[in-house]
This record gives structure tokens, C-alpha cells and sequence, in this order.
């Protein structure tokens, strides 16, 4: 047999049928839903009279639109009576149709994209869909996971199929050893910025290198969430013993005989020696700095040590316009210094940033120091219940509320600002969140993305800093 | 999703390039839980004089007098006639929703945006492609004759003009199967079902690990 890449496995082992037109029908294994994309899906359903084909393979919280603070109230401490309405509208489809759901209260409960893999629901080898473009989070586990629309979500629904055309195989490699105080984070961002928001475009990356095997799976999952920002729908990483380790014991894992069984699977979830990819990038994990993003795309981005680029050296006219429009947003003048960035607000959290490694990332640095008073707010937000749980015992909570932090209750939060947190107009914000967009942290806001490491740093600062150096000073 | 034979009905002509789903329908309205209800929110910003909110009855807002769609003469209209580009921007399925509550069942232009096109397949709208003469004499057909009416038969892919004047337009066969038969994605994958649970039976026999364990 012709050597085959992971996606190539992954795509074969999911076609229920393939159609003359080029396209495929491609099984779903599993489904995560939540308030935002599935309402309407829910009503097509009832409206065609149908019922979802598998109950089992989904899985729902609501996440977008819960507030952070006073989650015991439930739904009723939901004060945006618009918010409300779809998260009560997502507990009672599942209600309805019988589908499990983690409700605000449930510790369980969290980002859509931290609950999969903490409850053994994403498994390696899986196909993994959700009404979200981060699913691409969850191909960390080897498996083939992206986002899809409101009409796909309830097409998964229905048939547990969708309809599929393959993509193109790209293969990110990330060489040797990664330098202190340098992170997954910083990785992808650097990667985005190598290939630009739209070099995966029409692909699925696959994450490789000794760089990227060295990595924990929270690392993974960082990379890997942020393949969409580099344009690929799916991002990939090779089943291995880190993989393993990570699943042992996992609510919704296999346990005892199938244990063994699944295992003996999951060793092939790589790609083959000689496979084609139709693309090949690389990078030298000895190279990369921390990254901060100084504009309004996650391409824009330098590592923490250089100015904002000149407006007059970028050759490209659309580019060119583009890094204007960025100035103007975001205020600068010319030929600032990244440490001289003055911040307003940091948040730490999101589906890209809020697992438990990231968390004592931020403590370590956070750690008996004081956020600056120039900062308004510097906030934690962990990625679900247990996250939050995890930390309180491991004494993270008190190291961020003794320096400043705001220790909070989990959701997507200030990531997107569709519940109570947002930045102000004019606002700059140290974020541990995966877009930089206009607007996306609130209207007006000003949105920097950096590791957790770099975005404590930061707050601690009132400005960025080189958290390399921050750390050397401090011991 | 409805089905799509021959539809003959009025005309109301759009005479704007690059009309953004955006515009279409404004981004306020996306926090809705529903498919339905978008109709009286279609074009809001240019419909109406003041700023619409979710949720509000629209029947008492005041109606920019100059908007096409006010117009008494268009009044029931249900082909929509526009310009190159139209449907660009976000991807939100809410565009496709609102032209349909509103009652435009096809959409007649030179050139679309990838995204809302294939959006308006799912939701048993037609977009009709022609070429931009052709859609420079419907415009001008529209405008001089009240209660201008096109008949637009998808068997025979012929868009027919009060006169007689009967002009072709091109439709890929698969989508076109769908829309004559009123199969949407999930009906026409439905008919494949059989195929769907014997992989299904495969699958549980070879990863038992997948099924069962959430519930
Ligand atoms: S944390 Fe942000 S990016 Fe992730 S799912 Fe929530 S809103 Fe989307």
C-alpha cells in the first residue's frame, strides 16, 4: 500500500460512501455543541420532524455567553436577558432531544474545546465536529477535527454524516529543542506568521518535529487551535506516549480490555515513512522568540524584542494598506518598540490558553509579584470547572488574587466579550485568546496575543516584557 | 426545504453592486435563536429610518420612503433582481433566512459570493446567474413596466420575460436535483441511511470504545 499521511488515515477511515462529484460522505464521530450555532440546527430538526441519528455522540455546554462571576445562580444569574434566552434555549434542545449536556453549575462545564479532551470525548482517531472554528483543537489527539456551519450542525445531527471534499496535506515541522521561557503559543504564532492567515488555507496541517513531540498535550492543543488562524481547517499531531499518558483514566475513555484494544489502534495515527505532502514547512525551534501580535490579524506578530514594522518597508500595496489601517486601529505611531506597548487589561484564558498548564505558567510568574496599578484589570479565566478545581488545590487561585488577578468563574469570557467582560474603546489588552481582530475584545478594543507566561509578565510590567529576562531577574 | 420548479412572479429590482450579508442582514440580529423571523429585519439599515433592535416589532418603524422594497409597486414581490457580488461578506446562513422569510424564493445577477451561494441551495433559494446585458435590460424592463412579472422555470433553466423572450442560465445537475425534488443536504444523505448504519455497524465492532459511553 502506498504510503499514507495521518489525514489521509484518518480521511479513509471515514468515508461511508463516495460520490462520482469528487465529494465523500465522511462519518462524525462526535459532535460538541454549544448556545451560539446550534438553535437554529435544533429547530431545523423539529421543523423536518426528524430526530438526531446518535444521541450518543454529542456532547453540549454552553460557553460563549456564560458570565464569570456568580455561575451558582445559574441561568438566572445570566443578565443580558438576550444571552439568556440562548443558553436557556441550548438546555432545553438537549432536554428535548435527550442529548448530555454540562449546564452552568455542573463542574464539568467549560469551553466546548478544554471539556472534550478533559472527559476522554475526544479520542485519537475520531472524526470531531462542532459549530466553532477552534475545533481544529482537538486533531492534537490524532484526530480529524474542524468547524463547520449552523446547516452542517444540524445535518451531523441528523445523519451523523457530512458532505466532504478532501484537502491537500501540509506539513508544519518544528525542530529541536525549544529555548527557555519560549512556548507552544509562541510556536503557532510564529508559525502564522511564517505562512500567513491564509498558507493553510485548503489544507490540513499536520504538526511534526521534535519540537512538537516534546510538547505536553496542552501545548498540542494550543498549536493545534490555531491552525484556523494560519487558515487550515484542521491542524494535526501523530498519536504517541505523550497522547497516551494524557487519556489513562478519562470518563468517556475506554477502560480495561478496550483500553488495550483502542491502544494497539492508535499506535498507526501517524503519518508513514515517505507519505506526500503536498506541502513542507519549517522551523527551527531555536529560533523563535516570544511572540506578541502588534496589529489586527494574528499574522501580524514579532517577537517581543523588535519594533512594529515600518509601514514603508512592507513591498505588497494590499499589505501595505492593511498594516495603515492596523496603525490607525490600534494608534501607534511609527517605530514603537513592542515593550513599549503601554497595557490597560489582560486576560488569560480561552480555548487556546486556559488549561492547567497554562495556568501555572501565568503563577509561576505571577508568583509574589503585583500587577502594575496602571493595569485596570488582569483577569484569570480557567477553561471549565475542573480546571478551576485543579488550580484551587494546587493554591494558583491565592498566587493570582495575592498579585491582582482577578480569579474567575470559566467560559470563552473576554475572548470574544460576548458576556459582561470587554475592553473599552481604545483599550490595549495582553491576551492569552487566539484573534486579534477589530472589535473582537470589545468595540474599539486593542488586542495583543502572547503566551500566558508573557501575558503575566505583562501585567505585572504595565507593559510587555521579555519574560525571559523577567524570570532571570527574579531568581 | 421547499421545492423549486418554475416560479413566476414580480420583480423587485436592487440596483446596488457588492451588497454585503452585512447589509443583507445586520450583525444585531444574529444573536436570535431562530431560522425564522429574519424577513422584517432584511435590509434593515437601508429599510428603515431608525436602528433596529432584536426582538422589536417592526410594523410601527418609520420606512425610508426611498428604499426600493418600500415602494408600493414592488409590494409582494418574490424574485429579487441584483447586482455583480452580491451576497459577499460573512458567511452567516442569517442572509439566505432573512430573504426567504421575507418571500424571495430566487435572485437573479451577473456573479455571487462562494459562500452565499451555496447558502442559498440549503434554503430553497435559486440563484439565477446571467449575463450583465441581460441583467442590464431585466433592470430596465422592471423599471418602466408596473407589476413587471418573470417567469423562471429551473426544468428547462430559462428565466421568460413578459414578452416572450426567454434567456438560459447554467445550474450544476446535483444541485439542481435538489432544489426540483425540494432535497435539502440532509434528505439526499438520508437516502444513503442504509450505507450510513452498516459503516456505523462496522465501526462498533472495530472501535466498541466510540459508542455508548456518553449518555
Ligand atoms: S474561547 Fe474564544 S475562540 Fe474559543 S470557543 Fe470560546 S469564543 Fe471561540
Amino acid at each position: 500500500m502506498k504510503p499514507r499521511t495521518l489525514y489521509d488515515k484518518l480521511w479513509d477511515d471515514h468515508v461511508v460512501k463516495q460520490r462520482e462529484d469528487g465529494t465523500a460522505l465522511i462519518y462524525i464521530d462526535r459532535q460538541l455543541l454549544h448556545e451560539v450555532t446550534s438553535p437554529q440546527a435544533f429547530e431545523g430538526l423539529s421543523l423536518a420532524g426528524r430526530a438526531p441519528w446518535r444521541l450518543d455522540a454529542n456532547l453540549a455546554t454552553p460557553d460563549h455567553n456564560v458570565p464569570t462571576e456568580n455561575q451558582e445562580a445559574g441561568v438566572e444569574g445570566i443578565l443580558d436577558p438576550v444571552s439568556r434566552i440562548q443558553v436557556e434555549t441550548l438546555d432545553a434542545n438537549c432536554d428535548k432531544f435527550g442529548i448530555v449536556e454540562f449546564k452552568m453549575g455542573d463542574s464539568r462545564q467549560g469551553i466546548v474545546h478544554v471539556i472534550g479532551p478533559e472527559q476522554g470525548a475526544t479520542l485519537p482517531g475520531m472524526t470531531i465536529v462542532c459549530g466553532d472554528s477552534h475545533t481544529a483543537t482537538h486533531g492534537a489527539f490524532a484526530t480529524l477535527a474542524h468547524g463547520i456551519g449552523t446547516s452542517e450542525v444540524e445535518h451531523v445531527l441528523a445523519t451523523q454524516c457530512l458532505i466532504q471534499r478532501k484537502m491537500k496535506n501540509m506539513r508544519v515541522e518544528v525542530n529541536g529543542d525549544l529555548p527557555f521561557g519560549v512556548t507552544a503559543k509562541d510556536i503557532i504564532l510564529a508559525i502564522i506568521g511564517e505562512i500567513g492567515t491564509a498558507g493553510g488555507t485548503g489544507y490540513a496541517i499536520e504538526f511534526a518535529g521534535s519540537a512538537i513531540e516534546a510538547l505536553s498535550m496542552e501545548g498540542r492543543m494550543t498549536v493545534c487551535n490555531m491552525a484556523i488562524e494560519g487558515g487550515a481547517r484542521s491542524g494535526l499531531v501523530a498519536f504517541d506516549d505523550t497522547t497516551l499518558e494524557y487519556l489513562k483514566d478519562r470518563p468517556y475513555g475506554p477502560k480495561a480490555e478496550q483500553w488495550d484494544q483502542a491502544v494497539s489502534q492508535w499506535r498507526d495515527l501517524k503519518s508513514d515513512e515517505g507519505a506526500f505532502f503536498d506541502r513542507v514547512v519549517k522551523l527551527n525551534a531555536a529560533d523563535i522568540k516570544p511572540q506578541v501580535t502588534w496589529g489586527t490579524s494574528p499574522e501580524m506578530v514579532v517577537a517581543v524584542d523588535a519594533q512594529i514594522p515600518r509601514q514603508e518597508e512592507e513591498a505588497d500595496p494590499i499589505k501595505r494598506e492593511a498594516i495603515e489601517r492596523a496603525y490607525q486601529y490600534m494608534g501607534y505611531k511609527e517605530g514603537l518598540a513592542i515593550t513599549d506597548i503601554k497595557l490597560d487589561r489582560v486576560f488569560i484564558g480561552s480555548c487556546t490558553n486556559s488549561r492547567i498548564e497554562d495556568l501555572r505558567a501565568a503563577a509561576e510568574v505571577a508568583k509574589g509579584n503585583q500587577v502594575a496599578s496602571s493595569i485596570k484589570q488582569a483577569m484569570v479565566v480557567p477553561g471549565s470547572g475542573l480546571v478551576k478545581q485543579q488550580a484551587e488545590e494546587e493554591g494558583l487561585d491565592e498566587i493570582f488574587t495575592q498579585a491582582g488577578f482577578q480569579w474567575r468563574e470559566p467560559g470563552c469570557s473576554m475572548c470574544l466579550a460576548m458576556n459582561a467582560d470587554k475592553l473599552g474603546d481604545g483599550e490595549h489588552c495582553a491576551s492569552t485568546s487566539n484573534r486579534n481582530f477589530e472589535g473582537r475584545q470589545g468595540q474599539g478594543g486593542r488586542t495583543h496575543l502572547v503566551s500566558p507566561a508573557m501575558a503575566a509578565a505583562a501585567a505585572i510590567a504595565g507593559h510587555f516584557v521579555d519574560v525571559r529576562d523577567f524570570v532571570r531577574q527574579q531568581s | 426545504m421547499e421545492k423549486f420548479t418554475s416560479h413566476k412572479a414580480l420583480v423587485a429590482p436592487l440596483d446596488r453592486a457588492n451588497v454585503d450579508t452585512d447589509q443583507i442582514i445586520p450583525k444585531q440580529f444574529l444573536k436570535s435563536i431562530k431560522r425564522s423571523g429574519f424577513g422584517p429585519n432584511l435590509f434593515d439599515e437601508w429599510r428603515y429610518l431608525d436602528e433596529g433592535q432584536p426582538g422589536q416589532d417592526c410594523s410601527n418603524r418609520p420606512l425610508n420612503p426611498d428604499f426600493i422594497l418600500n415602494k408600493g409597486r414592488y409590494q409582494g414581490a418574490e424574485i429579487l433582481l441584483a447586482r455583480q457580488n452580491f451576497g459577499c461578506g460573512s458567511s452567516r446562513e442569517h442572509a439566505p433566512w432573512a430573504l426567504l422569510d421575507y418571500g424571495f424564493r430566487c435572485v437573479i445577477a451577473p456573479s455571487y459570493a462562494d459562500i452565499f451561494y451555496n447558502n442559498c441551495f440549503k434554503n430553497g433559494i435559486l440563484p439565477v446567474i446571467l449575463d450583465d446585458k441581460i441583467v442590464n435590460q431585466l433592470f430596465e424592463e422592471t423599471f418602466v413596466s408596473e407589476g413587471y412579472q418573470l417567469n423562471i422555470d429551473l426544468s428547462s433553466q430559462t428565466v421568460q420575460t413578459p414578452s416572450g423572450e426567454s434567456f438560459s442560465f447554467e445550474v450544476d445537475e446535483f444541485r439542481k436535483h435538489c432544489l426540483l425534488n425540494g432535497l435539502d443536504d440532509i434528505g439526499l444523505t438520508l437516502a444513503d441511511a442504509d450505507s450510513i448504519r452498516s459503516y456505523e455497524a462496522k465501526r462498533k465492532e472495530t472501535s466498541p470504545w466510540l459508542f455508548g459511553v456518553v449518555k
